[in-house]
């Protein structure tokens, strides 16, 4: 073990990340786990997100629309099935990906800027139909009463999921095993030849990849993340809302992922925790978040492209080299 | 039967103008700044906001009223020269995020300026009485409103194919470096022609102000529909915003009459069958 290895320092500090959050409802208050659950779920519908905009180039206004569908999906199966936790979460997920199949056919064949109108344009479709279809959606009073049923692990039993606590530990448990998914996934082949596309799309073109199979192929993935993000909120809530399809919605992981930054991996889930402690400071000074995210929004695109992972990667590496030889 | 079926068709054409106005703005900004202004909607919305307090001021004159219109030139002229000027040279994906920053700050603004009201003027005078059509009485400020649409259409048309100016946005559309080498001012060309767009959308949401309530989500709303128009129309054809517009307000019209539930679906609809058949629009070019 080399103590001046960069790799050494991150494996370190992942652990110690780790450790804080495994021990996180044993040392305090209750409102911390539920913020921590928060930022998990928002880390997933942002890695989600910048699956297609940092990796693949594709900028989705419209993201909210599989989140909800995760939501409303995984709380219809809690509320009228007698599921077990587990298949109600993944349920809603499957929701949320075959709903990315249909919408992401009519959106990844164009050029960049149709991209981001239609994304928009069908995920507040989605909108007024949750508002619409009151016999399932339950309308503007949105699903309430969801249960949070217990999960059922095979051999051993089924484990109570109505205590906070419990329900943080299988949140954690389904988030860290997605992200390190997603992790796998960006560094396959599969990953690489999305990065290609949005570094030339023509040369990838050339290169013999089919270029709207690969960005369906993220459109979808990256719908799936979305809709899991919403699938653990509902039994986190025991409600969803019908704004969880807005737009303002979709605007929450873009906002996370250009504050932590669209180039690094780790990108949007630091942004989600900025996201969510600047929110919650904002919000107690003004309701007018969504006016303050913007000017910050404007100041990233205008000077800080790279968020702030990115300006934490150049500023590490202007240190290096003032320290280094030459 | 048929006079009824042609008397909705007319309530139909006349709601489509606001479209029309809106959609012209967005696609005449994308056909030369080749950016697509998310917060178009937000200048409609701004346009019957400031035109409401200009009417309390003006004591109710609806067309003294709309002299607070010019607020909307400054408000766009600002956005172009000081924030989308400098992001003309980056990514697409940055362009858009830049103009959906604007319409977080401009919603948000709206709301705290005027607060979470629903408010809607009286027609104005002269215009606040019907006329006899095909046997009805049909609504003079909806005969106004298609009036003034077909007439910025008209006027726009003039613009842009019959005068020096209008030949040199054509020139910058086309070939922005070829242009400024000629000796063309293309950033002031491009100010214009951005404040132009934003007036359009800002007259639109002023004239709308006695049909439809104000309220802080109206531009959201127009701009999902301004969308639809001009996927469906071809983005950047003025002729194909015009005719789409149209379509879609007929499509509205009758929709509700016949297939009240679906009435919300069906510019969707229409909108994924063109993607599918027709993805360049109707009346728009195909790239690549």
């Amino acid at each position: 073990m080399r103590l001046d290895s960069p790799r050494t320092w991150s494996r370190g500090l992942l652990g110690l990340l780790l450790a804080g959050l495994l021990l996180l409802p044993l040392v305090t208050p209750r409102f911390y786990p539920y913020l921590a659950m928060q930022v998990l779920i928002l880390s997933l519908m942002a890695l989600g997100f910048n699956l297609l905009f940092g990796y693949t180039g594709l900028l989705s206004f419209g993201h909210a629309a599989f989140y909800a569908a995760g939501a409303y999906g995984t709380g219809l199966l809690l509320k009228h099935t007698g599921v077990s936790l587990l298949p109600a979460v993944l349920g809603g997920a499957v929701a949320a990906t075959l709903l990315a199949v249909v919408i992401g056919c009519f959106c990844v064949r164009h050029l960049a800027i149709y991209f981001a109108m239609l994304t928009l344009a069908f995920g507040m479709m989605i909108h007024s139909v949750v508002w619409k279809w009151r016999d399932v959606t339950g309308g503007d009073d949105g699903l309430i009463g969801i249960p949070r049923a217990a999960l059922a692990l095979p051999g051993l039993g089924s484990v109570p999921m109505a205590d906070q606590t419990a329900y943080y530990y299988f949140v954690l448990a389904v988030s860290l095993a997605a992200i390190v998914a997603l992790r796998r996934v960006v560094r396959s082949p599969f990953g690489m030849v999305l990065q290609a596309i949005r570094e030339n799309e023509e040369r990838a073109a050339f290169a013999g990849f089919t270029v709207w199979r690969y960005r369906l192929g993220a459109f979808v993935l990256s719908g799936a993340y979305a809709g899991l993000a919403g699938a653990m909120l509902a039994p986190l809530e025991n409600t969803v809302a019908p704004g969880v399809a807005h737009w303002t919605k979709s605007a929450e992981p873009v906002l996370a992922t250009l504050l932590g930054g669209p180039y690094v991996f780790s990108g949007p889930i630091v942004g989600s925790v900025l996201f969510l402690l600047l929110k919650e400071a904002v919000v107690r000074v003004t309701q007018y978040w969504l006016l303050v995210f913007g000017v910050v929004l404007l100041a990233l695109v205008l000077g800080f492209r790279g968020g702030f992972v990115g300006a934490l990667v150049a500023w590490g590496r202007r240190l290096g080299r003032g320290l280094g030889p030459g | 039967m048929i006079e009824a079926l042609l008397f909705q068709g007319l309530v139909g054409l006349s709601e489509a103008m606001y479209l029309w106005m809106v959609a012209a703005g967005l696609s005449l900004i994308f056909g030369v700044l080749r950016v697509l202004n998310f917060a178009h909607g937000s200048f409609y919305m701004l346009g019957a906001y400031l035109t409401l307090t200009a009417l309390r001021a003006f004591g109710g004159n609806f067309w003294l009223a709309l002299a607070a219109l010019p607020g909307i030139c400054v408000i766009a002229w600002g956005m172009e020269r000081f924030f989308l000027r400098h992001v003309y040279h980056l990514e697409v994906a940055y362009q858009l995020l830049l103009t959906f920053a604007f319409v977080l700050i401009f919603d948000d603004l709206t709301r705290l300026v005027w607060g979470p009201v629903y408010q809607a003027p009286p027609t104005p005078r002269g215009l606040d009485r019907a006329v006899s059509v095909l046997g009805r009485p049909f609504p003079l400020y909806n005969l106004f409103i298609l009036g003034v649409g077909v007439a910025l259409g008209v006027g726009l048309w003039l613009l842009l194919e019959r005068t020096r100016w209008g030949r040199l946005i054509r020139a910058a559309a086309m070939d922005r470096e070829m242009a400024s080498a000629l000796g063309i001012r293309v950033p002031r060309l491009y100010t214009a022609v951005f404040v132009l767009g934003a007036l359009l959308a800002g007259l639109g949401g002023a004239l709308s102000l006695p049909i439809h309530a104000v309220s802080p989500g109206m531009g959201e709303l127009i701009i999902i529909e301004a969308f639809i128009v001009v996927v469906v129309g071809g983005l950047g054809s003025l002729t194909g915003a015009f005719l789409s517009a149209l379509l879609i307000g007929l499509l509205h019209a009758y929709g509700i009459v016949f297939l009240p539930v679906f009435e919300m679906a069906l510019a969707f609809i229409l909108m994924a069958v063109v993607l599918i058949l027709r993805p360049w629009g109707l009346f728009g070019v195909r790239e690549g």
